[in-house]
């Protein structure tokens, strides 16, 4: 059993859990993920592991209320018990030394982002950030990631904090200004899909989302073309390269359910699955 | 000698309308007088044919003889003697190709309905109070490690307990039997027989760790370095294939994988459960296995109004048990022979609305001696359909060996193994669809028996571990 250490709402939409599981974070490292089950009924959903401590045998999971599942964890409390949680699955981000690294973030990647960026500065990286909420209030935690980066800009839909606007605009600035060598980026599947668009040339990654039964390879639920190749996401990825993934396949794919809701209106503001 | 009686006794089945639309077992059992009047028309040859016929040699007159003298505690005993999951294997193992085309009677009408019986047993057993546990022996002090909780896992860490070995099993999945409880539906195998057999095991003090991911989370050398002195990898044949055809990757089409696991692991469209199964009402399943029954079956039980079986070859070939393709058929299902999808088209929201066939003909037999599919040029057409399950099989899951150094794998995925199990890697033994690729419950139950008596053999003497060539 997999008891919920702290919970705490980080906007009016996310929560922030801290989960006893201590075989997990024994082996978690940066961009892995989890499956978890509320309960045995219940479905089981891919999460980030957003941060470890192997010490207290705890990880933390950054959680955007969107769906049945998502919102049923928003009304546990610390106390309460996750059935399953089984990981740390998939691959872990690269990391190394690649210069001058762009992490572009919105939705609950504004903290999955922060592990991976860690490890990049400690390999000698330099960081610098762009994160976007469409207000002041569903901005997540952004000095964790201040706090590994050497810039980071925030921007905000409505302007009530940072600069008005997305995350494209402040993104194309810095490739130019600090001569950017290589992006990152986590978040909503327009945003990763408009990001690869603007880092043609040079290399870039996302961390994919599609939707995942098993996350062990067994179902191929979660397959993504990759340059023409079906490859699966729990186990191939969820990192791959931005230039080689068919978006259009993979947006029509991950919005399945419910068939009706489509992605938002206009391309920016994913608001079904929330993860702006 | 008796008259032989050259015609089984029929089991009772649900109706084909009726259980078309639930998920109640469809074969009902033996009644007492049925499976006595069954049991009495073995007639107990000396040579018994049967047993070398079965792949795990149960002593089929034996366990008959003990049910035929009403003494069903023994005749259960004597079946578990060899096959720790008999009300499994009654149900699933393909009986036509095993026990009961070895039976005698087979030579001149139908054989003894083996398989059936044994069920019978088995269930008779399953509804005592007290389990019959087998003697343990005395702990040994030493730890074997068990990847994977589908049958060759089970019966061999249930084979170490009994020997005095403390067995861990480890499993990735939230729930232990691999694919009985995920692939194989509730209409043939209900799940509480298989939970059943689970709790069994663990009563012989095997312990079964859910949620471990071996590979990610532990990595077989770690496991070494935790104490366990041997590993036995029953890790299955799960990665689906997919037709490598466009279109491929949009909604609304599955891997039979996928699909059974949404309806019977997750118990999808279940009152109660979370996981949603967002299908059409035309459903094509590509494929003609068992598994491509299975998911039909299945789809039918989940509402679609019309099933098709679309097969490249024609129902002769098709390599799904007779019983099974007829059990479809009946429900409704309709087979397209000679047909092989080229592409998917979707609509603008990515979602299957249809896909483009091409006419196939029979040519040359190919090296199996099944005849080859040729494509006719220009026979193209549209298929409407809103849902698509593909049901070509599957192959090893890469992730162990790929966490693994020192253990082999053949090109196809499979681990390498001796008879033995022994795989390339000192200490670590392999069986099951893990090392033989698909194959059937009873193998892999098999491959797990074989597998930890020379586990066995190997903590009373750790002598030379045998050099296995790729051929082994
Ligand atoms: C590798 C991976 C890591 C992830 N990490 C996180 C994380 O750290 N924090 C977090 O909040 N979410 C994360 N997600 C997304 C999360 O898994 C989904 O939001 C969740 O499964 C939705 O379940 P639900 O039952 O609440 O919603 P549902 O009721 O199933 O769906 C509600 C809405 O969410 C959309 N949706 C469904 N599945 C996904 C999906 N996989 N990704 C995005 N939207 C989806 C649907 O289109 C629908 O509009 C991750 C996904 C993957 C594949
Ligand atoms: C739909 C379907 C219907 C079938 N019908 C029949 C039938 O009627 N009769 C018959 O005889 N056979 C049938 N089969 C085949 C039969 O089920 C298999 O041959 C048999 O289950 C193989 O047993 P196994 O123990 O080798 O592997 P599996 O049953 O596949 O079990 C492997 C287990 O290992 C776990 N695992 C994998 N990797 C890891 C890891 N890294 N760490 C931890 N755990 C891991 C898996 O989650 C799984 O639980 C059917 C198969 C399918 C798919
Ligand atoms: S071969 Fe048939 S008749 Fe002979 S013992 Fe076996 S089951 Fe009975
Ligand atoms: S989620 Fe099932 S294969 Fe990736």
């Amino acid at each position: 059993m997999f008891k919920i250490l702290a919970k705490e709402a980080i906007s009016p939409t996310v929560n922030l859990f801290r989960i006893e599981a201590p075989s997990v974070a024994r082996a978690a490292r940066p961009g892995q993920f989890v499956m978890l089950m509320t309960d045995e009924q219940g479905e089981r959903i891919p999460l980030t592991i957003a941060n470890w401590d192997e010490a207290e045998g705890s990880i933390s999971l950054v959680v955007s209320s969107v769906g049945h599942t998502t919102l049923k964890l928003a009304t546990m409390q610390p106390g309460d018990t996750l059935a399953h949680v089984v990981g740390p699955l998939g691959k872990s981000t690269e990391i190394g030394n690649f210069g001058k690294v762009a992490c572009v973030a919105t939705g609950y990647g504004m903290l999955t982002i922060v592990p991976p960026a860690k490890a990049l500065k400690a390999a000698g990286s330099r960081v610098f950030s762009v994160i976007s909420a469409p207000s002041k209030s569903e901005l997540l935690q952004p000095e964790r990631l201040g706090e590994v980066s050497e810039r980071l800009i925030v921007t905000t839909a409505d302007g009530s904090a940072g600069r008005s606007g997305w995350v494209i605009e402040p993104l194309k600035e810095l490739l130019v200004s600090e001569g950017i060598d290589r992006v990152m980026a986590i978040g909503s599947l327009c945003m990763m899909k408009l990001v690869s668009e603007a880092s043609r040339g040079l290399k870039t990654t996302v961390s994919l989302n599609p939707i995942m039964v098993d996350g062990t390879g067994m179902c191929g639920a979660c397959r993504v073309s990759l340059a023409g190749t079906p490859r699966f996401a729990c186990v191939d990825g969820p990192e791959f390269d931005a230039h080689e993934v068919d978006w259009d396949l993979l947006m029509a794919r991950r919005c399945s359910y419910p068939m009706e809701a489509a992605c938002g209106e206009s391309a920016y503001r994913c608001r079904s699955c929330a993860q702006w | 000698m008796a008259e032989l009686n050259l015609s089984r006794v029929e089991m009772p089945r649900q109706d084909p309308l009726i259980r078309s639309q639930n998920f109640l077992e469809v074969a009902l059992g033996y009644s007492a007088t049925e499976a006595l009047s069954e049991a009495a028309r073995c007639i107990q040859c000396p040579k018994h044919p049967c047993t070398g016929g079965c792949p795990v040699g149960v002593d089929i007159p034996d366990f008959i003889k003990a049910l035929r003298e009403l003494d069903l505690a023994s005749s259960s005993r004597i079946l578990k003697n060899k096959n720790k999951l008999p009300g499994i294997c009654g149900r699933v193992c393909p009986q036509e190709t095993q026990c009961e085309q070895s039976c005698v009677l087979a030579r001149r009408g139908a054989p003894v309905a083996i398989g059936r019986l044994e069920r019978y047993v088995a269930d008779w057993e399953r509804r005592q109070d007290a389990l019959e546990l087998p003697l343990r022996l005395p702990p040994t002090g030493q730890k074997v490690a068990v990847v994977g909780s589908g049958p060759a896992g089970l019966t061999c860490a249930a084979d170490l307990a009994v020997a005095g070995h403390a067995v861990t099993v480890f499993e990735a999945l939230h729930v232990p039997g691999g694919v009985l409880m995920y692939g194989i539906p509730e209409f043939r195998l209900p799940k509480a027989i298989v939970r059943h057999e689970v709790d069994s095991i663990m009563a012989l003090g095997v312990e079964v760790r859910l949620d471990w991911v071996v590979g990610n989370i532990l990595a077989v050398d770690k496991l070494f370095a935790l104490g366990y002195q041997a590993v036995f990898l029953g890790t299955g044949a799960g990665l689906p294939m997919f037709m490598n055809v466009p279109g491929e990757i949009f909604s609304g089409i599955y891997s039979a994988n996928e699909f059974l696991t949404r309806v019977n692991l997750m118990h999808a469209g279940e009152p109660g459960y979370d996981t949603p199964l967002p299908m059409g009402s035309q459903v094509a399943v590509i494929g003609g296995g068992n598994v491509a029954m299975d998911a039909a079956r299945c789809a039918l039980r989940a509402g679609a109004e019309r099933v098709f079986i679309v097969y490249r070859r024609t129902k002769a070939e098709a390599p799904a048990r007779a019983e099974e393709l007829e059990n479809a058929e009946e429900e409704g299902v309709v087979f397209c022979g000679l047909t092989n999808p080229v592409r998917f088209l979707a609509n603008a929201r990515g979602w299957v609305t249809a896909m483009e066939c091409l006419k196939m003909e029979l040519g040359e037999p190919d090296a199996k001696g099944r005849r080859r599919p040729i494509p006719k040029p220009g026979s193209n057409f549209i298929m409407d359909v809103d849902t698509v399950v593909i049901a070509l099989g599957t192959t090893p899951n890469p992730l162990v060996p790929a966490t693994t150094p020192g253990l082999d794998i053949h090109p196809e995925g499979t681990i390498i193994v001796d008879k033995e199990g022994h795989t390339t890697k000192p200490g670590v033994w392999a069986g099951g669809d893990a090392a033989t690729g698909a194959a059937t419950v009873i193998s892999a139950m098999g491959a797990g028996r074989t597998a930890a008596s020379s586990i066995n053999a190997y903590l009373k003497d750790p002598s030379d571990w045998p050099a296995i060539d790729q051929t082994g």
